[in-house]
């Protein structure tokens, strides 16, 4: 509470005193007020359609005001003016419902048609899975197997104000989707805990992920370009923090880039079972897995591994990080049904694994002295 | 206050008024089933059936090909492997079909998984008929057991016309610890 | 119908006839079953619960002045946000209306109280009971319930702390407390009317109790059993919204949308009542189109119930089905267009004088038809595909809440507080309190239309940097506001003490209607033989 209030105050005189938007006017690009016409024909005609019913609506307000506003000045009781006595007129009503009525139907039509159009059912050239969770999107390329978690890639210390912020501050992201312009991408959106929504505003649509069920939506994007959009439904904390990038690219350049991925991909794969006959040193696993803490499990966990009581439980002093190390190599990869412990898996490498598992069970006093190494984690993995 | 003239008027409105109350707070869980009603009925929020369909003399539109991708998932605390052996097919509404679907439980101990269907765009789900599937029940698998699953379906010709593509994905969920709870529950009765 | 305008005292007179005087001290107000205690008690209570939501809301402008997280961290503030949200709904409009209610309707219709005076009381008091439920929730391990007012499954089952017990809890008191404010209401305006006042007499702001109190009994058990389903999601192993289990996490949201769409014209409908009273006053001439209001309050009731579906327009709907619901929403504008037209109608050749309840009530026709227009926007799907959950939809939501309900709730305290207590209240601080309101409500949630345009999500406590200019302002807007009511809170407790110059039955020149016909201040019992109405 007095920390509230001190930095409440701090705030209001720093409000006083310095020009407070220094550091985003430099920054900013367009001072926005309106919606984007977006990168598609269908963003375009969403565009349209709500220029189309604002300006419907300005003048409906501007009719009823301006009448408001000169019956205000004219039958004032200080002008002179004397009350009439009429409280009907048949005729005026009739005609202020049906009317109306009628702009209602001049609105739903186009309306009505857009949307037709929107839900175009015909054979997409992309599809692509998108899967949110707390707090990252995941993608995967039905076509080429290609797949990778996207998240947030703004520093903590730029949140936190410690450094300034940068351009793109809370709209960039590690690994951005990829699509081809001029081609028809169709996206299978779906979560795995929470409901998430997906949603770049470039592209006209939004649609919700709903764990257990898929949705789909399309689009067609005419400029190359990056696309930024953010999730557009309360999923907890980091609600905030999980941004969407979608890069398009012509197609030649599109299909250059999803066999460099296939390869690199490839290539990741065969790293991670060379380094299965490696082992870590015990200071490199705290170093790494510290490191992979931060950036993955600090966020519930909290950095001091106390966790939020009645939320995410403590990993300091807990009987899975200081006995059991089994269960703890388990809820890494597998994650705990029910809760909201993901499966490690496929967001982390083998390698990272075992050095966080290391770090949980040594760091805070945990003291355990065990070392996990990347081939106890394939082990696990296969059942052994 | 004198004794009320309108008491038993008031206690019959009030009476009359607490039963719409009661019936609408069962109206609420009303639409729990009413809304898998409605679903099946409308093909709604795109749910197939989760009973078995009957393929009985049904016609075969050889005229109209219909594409049908499967993505199979599991979700987080499911071991599971879980793919399908074909990503997609083509077939003709009418025509009965087998896909199989491989799983393996690479974990140390037996695991009971519940598959979840979901077809996207909902309306297609109304047309989609499946005569087996592992989705109709709870799957158990011991410690690195694997099983090959068949899931028969047909395409109802009815499907409209403007429909050429459906997705059917299968989100598998690792339910072990809901049948060991209702297992206690049955043990102890 | 007669008016008196002399300060007559003989009705306080009428007491000594009683076998009993006032009650005064804790007892008076913890026991009292008189309506007009009761209405004072839930106004006060909404008053309060206004100022704790309003501080949460300036909690939630602090954090979002500038981007960046410099106050609070996420989890408190989706705790804030979904407190603010809940307090408001369930805390600050609802109960404010049923204080309303309670004060005017038997005065209005020539009763001596309510139909059921002693659930009144019950009615009331389980109020600051459950509040205090749910603001200890905040305090606890894991915080309060911060998955937003919607609490949208699977966020508020297998998601969501502990707490959520309680939130379940204190919504099922708050439930149990507007079902029973409903029943009494109803019967109340059934059984009790003066004799001569028929249905077409009857004052406009009892017709949309009425109307509202039929919406509440249908729907606040809707949900009670939505809240119930969560508790046994989460707690005992139901599976309602979970897919593995069968359940479906949009069920929950057409099931809570179907309480939630009709819950919100139960937050305006009184509010259409109120200013139909004050128009007519402050114009000096009859309300124009009285049957075409009843008509128009009742269509807006009804298809009420066939538009929830338009909260979930991005949920995966088949066209048919949005198409269905954009269509509904649409004709909903039918009727509140032509409440909107009837009011200026009645301003129309009128002889118009503007004291502080008419300001707010211009105010609130003016500034609720924005947040009208902006909900037409709303219902055209493919647009509500780029507005959906971002800050145009808050936008809209608080016109038609703050400068739309809380608006017609201080424009009423304003037109009937003199009857309440006998004095005028102080004029200069009402008018400072109404400028100062409408400049920074307006400053506050204006630029929410364009920034929610430009893209912000809603539920953020930090955005990109586009958004920062613009949630400057709407801060700034934020602290200025909840300023401003502290200027209402002096005007209150000074009227409390009974300061001001004392007023006659009457108060305003061309108030019509039985309660400016007993004197002012309202005697404790009043209509105790009813009078005849012609």
């Amino acid at each position: 509470m007095k920390r509230i209030l001190f930095k409440s105050g701090t705030m209001l005189s720093a409000l006083m005193t310095a020009p407070v938007f220094a550091e985003s006017k430099d920054q900013i690009e367009q001072y926005q007020l309106n919606m984007t016409k977006g990168a598609t024909d269908i963003s375009a005609g969403v565009y349209d359609m709500h220029m189309l019913m604002f300006v419907i609506c300005v003048l409906i307000g501007a009719g009823v005001f301006i009448a408001m506003f000169i019956s205000m000045y004219f039958h004032r009781k200080s002008r002179g003016a004397k009350p009439a006595n009429f409280h009907e007129n048949v005729k005026v009503e009739i005609a202020w419902t049906v009317i109306p009525f009628v702009i209602l139907v001049v609105m739903a039509v186009p309306a009505m048609n857009l949307l037709i159009d929107m839900e175009d059912a015909s054979e997409p050239d992309v599809s692509i899975l998108v899967t949110g969770s707390q707090w990252k999107w995941h993608y995967k390329y039905m076509d080429s197997e290609v797949e990778f978690f996207s998240k947030l890639a703004t520093q903590a210390d730029q949140i936190s104000g410690k450094i300034p912020k940068g351009k793109n501050y809370l709209l960039e992201v590690d690994r951005p989707l990829v699509i081809p312009t001029g081609q028809k991408v169709r996206f299978l959106i779906t979560s795995d805990d929470v409901i998430h929504s997906w949603w770049v505003p470039d592209f006209g649509f939004k649609q919700d992920a709903n764990p257990g069920f898929i949705n789909d939506a399309w689009t067609n994007v005419n400029e190359p370009g990056v696309y930024r959009g953010q999730c557009a439904e309360l999923c907890g904390k980091d609600h905030g923090f999980m941004p969407i990038v979608v890069i398009a690219k012509d197609p030649a350049d599109y299909n250059k880039w999803i066999s460099d991925q296939v390869a690199i991909q490839q290539q990741a794969k065969e790293k991670e079972q060379r380094l299965l006959s490696m082992n870590m040193t015990m200071d490199d696993a705290m170093e790494i897995g510290e490191n992979v803490y931060n950036a993955n499990c600090a966020a519930c966990h909290m950095p001091n591994g106390e966790g939020l009581p009645g939320v995410f439980p403590a990993l300091k002093g807990s009987q899975i990080a200081v006995a059991d190390e089994p269960k703890h190599i388990d809820i890494l990869i597998n994650g705990v049904t029910g809760s909201a412990m993901q499966s490690y898996a496929k967001q982390l490498t083998m390698s990272e694994i075992a050095a966080v598992v290391t770090y949980e069970r040594n760091a805070w006093g945990n003291d355990t002295g065990d070392l996990v190494q990347a081939k106890d984690i394939n082990s696990a993995m296969n059942g052994q | 206050m004198s004794a009320n003239p309108n008491q038993t008027k008031n206690n019959k409105l009030v009476l009359k008024l607490a039963a719409i109350v009661i019936g609408m707070f069962g109206f609420g869980f009303a639409l729990v089933p009413l809304y898998d009603v409605l679903c099946d009925a409308l093909g709604i929020n795109g749910k197939p059936s989760d009973t078995a369909a009957a393929y009985e003399a049904v016609e075969i539109d050889e005229s109209r090909l219909i594409t049908v991708d499967f993505i199979t998932r599991t979700n987080t605390g499911m071991p599971w492997e879980f793919r399908s052996e074909t990503r997609q097919v083509k077939v003709h509404p009418g025509q009965l079909n087998q896909v199989n679907f491989y799983v393996k439980n690479t974990a140390k101990t037996a695991i009971v998984g519940q598959a979840v269907p979901s077809i996207s765009p909902g309306p297609a789900a109304l047309y989609m008929n499946k005569t087996e599937c592992f989705c109709f029940e709870q799957q158990t698998l011991q410690a690195g057991e694997e099983l090959l699953m068949p899931m028969q379906f047909y395409v109802d010709p009815q499907l409209p016309e403007d429909i050429t593509y459906f997705t059917l994905q299968y989100t598998l969920y690792n339910v072990t610890a809901n049948v060991i709870a209702s297992a206690d529950v049955v043990a102890m009765n | 119908m007669t008016t008196l305008t002399d300060n007559t005292q003989h009705d306080t007179h009428a007491d000594d006839h009683h076998d009993h005087h006032i009650p005064y001290g804790i007892k008076r107000w913890l026991y009292t079953t008189n309506h007009k205690d009761i209405g004072t008690l839930y106004l006060w209570f909404a008053f309060i619960m206004f100022l704790t939501g309003g501080a949460m809301a300036m909690v939630i402008r602090a954090e979002l002045f500038q981007p960046g997280l410099q106050i609070v961290e996420p989890h408190f503030f989706n705790q804030m946000t979904t407190v603010h949200g809940l307090i408001m709904v369930f805390g600050a409009v609802m109960p404010a209306f049923t204080g309303l209610a309670n004060w005017l309707i038997p005065m209005m219709i020539g009763a001596p109280d309510m139909a059921l005076p002693r659930m009144n009381n019950w009615s009331f008091w389980i109020l600051p009971f459950a509040f205090l439920i749910l603001l200890s929730s905040l305090f606890l391990e894991g915080g309060g319930p911060a998955f937003g007012w919607t609490f949208y499954a699977p966020l508020s089952t297998t998601y969501s702390a502990d707490s959520t017990a309680l939130f379940v809890f204190a919504v099922h008191i708050m439930g149990a407390s507007s079902i029973m404010g409903a029943i009494n209401v109803i019967v109340t305006i059934f059984n009790m009317r003066a004799p001569g006042m028929t249905w077409m007499k009857m004052p406009l702001f009892v017709w949309t109790w009425l109307i509202t109190a039929f919406l509440l009994i249908a729907v606040m058990p809707v949900l009670a059993g939505a809240v119930t389903m969560v508790l046994t999601d989460k707690f005992f192993g139901t599976s309602f919204f979970d897919a593995a289990g069968g359940g479906d996490p949009v069920m929950f949201q057409h099931i809570f949308w179907f309480f939630g769409h009709p819950e919100v014209y139960i937050m305006i409908l009184p509010a259409f009542g109120i200013i139909s009273q004050i128009i007519p006053t402050f114009a000096r001439k009859p309300l124009f189109g009285y049957a075409s209001m009843v008509y128009a309050t009742a269509s807006i009731a009804l298809l009420s119930f066939i538009v929830w579906a338009h909260h979930m327009f991005t949920t995966g709907m088949p066209v048919a089905a949005e198409l269905f619901f954009m269509f509904a929403t649409m004709l909903i504008s039918v009727p509140t267009g032509v409440k909107v037209f009837n009011w200026v109608a009645t301003m129309w050749r009128g002889s118009m004088t503007f004291e502080v309840p008419m300001l707010f009530a211009i105010a609130f026709i003016v500034l609720f038809t924005i947040g009208g227009l902006s909900g037409l926007m709303l219902a055209i799907v493919p647009v509500d595909f780029q507005y959906h959950d971002t800050y145009f939809v808050v936008a809209h939501f608080h016109y038609v809440l703050v400068t739309g309900a809380i608006f017609s709730i201080m424009a009423a305290v304003y037109y009937w507080l003199p009857k309440w207590t006998g004095k005028m209240f102080h004029i200069g601080l009402a008018k400072w309190h109404f400028w100062c309101s409408l400049v920074s409500v307006n400053v506050l949630f204006f630029p929410m239309h364009f920034v929610g345009l430009a893209g912000m999500p809603r539920r953020i406590p930090d955005y990109a940097l586009q958004f920062a200019d613009i949630n400057k302002w709407i801060s700034i807007g934020g602290f200025a506001f909840g300023l401003s009511q502290l200027i209402f809170l002096v005007l209150l407790v000074k009227a409390c003490k009974k300061q001001g110059e004392p007023v006659s039955a009457q108060v305003w020149e061309g108030a019509e209607g039985l309660e400016w016909e007993i004197p002012s201040p309202a005697p404790y019992h009043t209509f105790e033989t009813p009078p005849v109405v012609k």
